[in-house]
């Protein structure tokens, strides 16, 4: 089955292209912005049709790879 | 002495390194991050460059490569290991240094000569040299150290700030701060100062007709200290 992983930064941490994107989409008259924070997106397929077993998997990879937990947090969809 | 440069897919500091370790008197190696283990080394260096293609995050796959083992065991047992931009980056990800390297705030890669305040009061790696401040090079995008507020003072209480980005004269303040890390971190030890992870480069500035020579008394002062 397929798991899907978002890493985000963790409030607080300075998000700086987060912060690019907002201006550039200021600039593009979108004016009601009052955030844009950026992450990243993980797609993984494993061959475990158990889904919390899956999961529980795909957790053990975002704490030991895919996420630092000095700065970011995941989210298993 | 003995020494050991690892070489990673995407290092690009590793020969700097082996030329400048060598011109002090180091007996120098070169090895592969693939290789089983580390051979007999009074001292570890992690090279500058873009391991592993800078991908995930910098130094996140390099820390789970296979010699990475071998190097954590040894900094375990005391023994000496230097990260140098993306080795430190690598040593943050492998959790012997703490804290996180995140993107320069004005998301600029640096290029530039800068001066850092060494802090020379317990490490091998600084103590007896006579400069306070050195002159020396910076070439990253992801070098603005970040940690919690307690970690800072952790940091602060234990000694473990190796050396900060200041002015020519030592000042320590935010305008020679070049990518916005807390309280301008360039580099830290961890608790027991036998490993140092910093972003600048003393490895460029070991000849004068190159670029500066300040680099020259970090290298002559380890190996001092070593034997």
């Amino acid at each position: 089955m397929k798991v899907k992983v978002i890493v985000t930064l963790k409030d607080g941490v300075l998000d700086p292209q987060g912060k690019a994107i907002q201006q550039t989409l200021n600039g593009m008259s979108f004016s009601d912005i009052k955030q844009v924070r950026q992450g990243k997106y993980f797609d993984i397929e494993v061959n475990i049709e158990d889904e919390k077993k899956a999961k529980a998997n795909v957790e053990e990879m975002c704490k030991k790879l895919l996420a630092n937990l000095v700065i970011e947090d995941y989210k298993i969809l | 002495m003995k020494s050991s440069v690892i070489i990673f897919p995407g290092s690009n500091c590793d020969r700097d390194m082996d030329v400048a370790l060598k011109k002090f008197g180091f007996k120098n190696q070169m090895v592969w991050h693939n290789d089983p283990e580390i051979p007999k080394s009074d001292l570890i260096v992690l090279p500058g460059g873009f391991s592993y293609g800078d991908y995930l995050r910098c130094g996140s796959i390099a820390a789970k490569s296979k010699i990475i083992k071998s190097v954590i065991d040894f900094a375990n047992s005391g023994g000496l290991v230097i990260g140098i931009c993306n080795g430190f980056q690598i040593l943050i990800e492998t959790g012997l240094l703490p804290g996180a390297l995140l993107t320069n705030k004005y998301l600029k890669f640096i290029c530039k000569n800068v001066f850092v305040k060494l802090n020379k009061d317990e490490s091998k790696y600084f103590k007896n040299i006579k400069k306070n401040v050195l002159e020396l090079h910076i070439a990253h995008n992801d070098g603005n150290y970040f940690c919690s507020k307690d970690e800072v003072k952790s940091l602060e209480d234990n000694n473990q700030i190796a050396v900060n980005y200041c002015g020519q004269n030592g000042e320590v303040t935010e305008q020679f701060n070049p990518n916005g890390s807390i309280n301008n971190i360039a580099g830290i030890f961890n608790k027991n100062k036998n490993i140092i992870g910093m972003m600048p480069h003393p490895e460029r500035m070991i000849d004068k007709c190159l670029s500066s020579n300040d680099g020259n008394f970090f290298f002559e002062n380890l190996i001092q200290n070593l034997k």
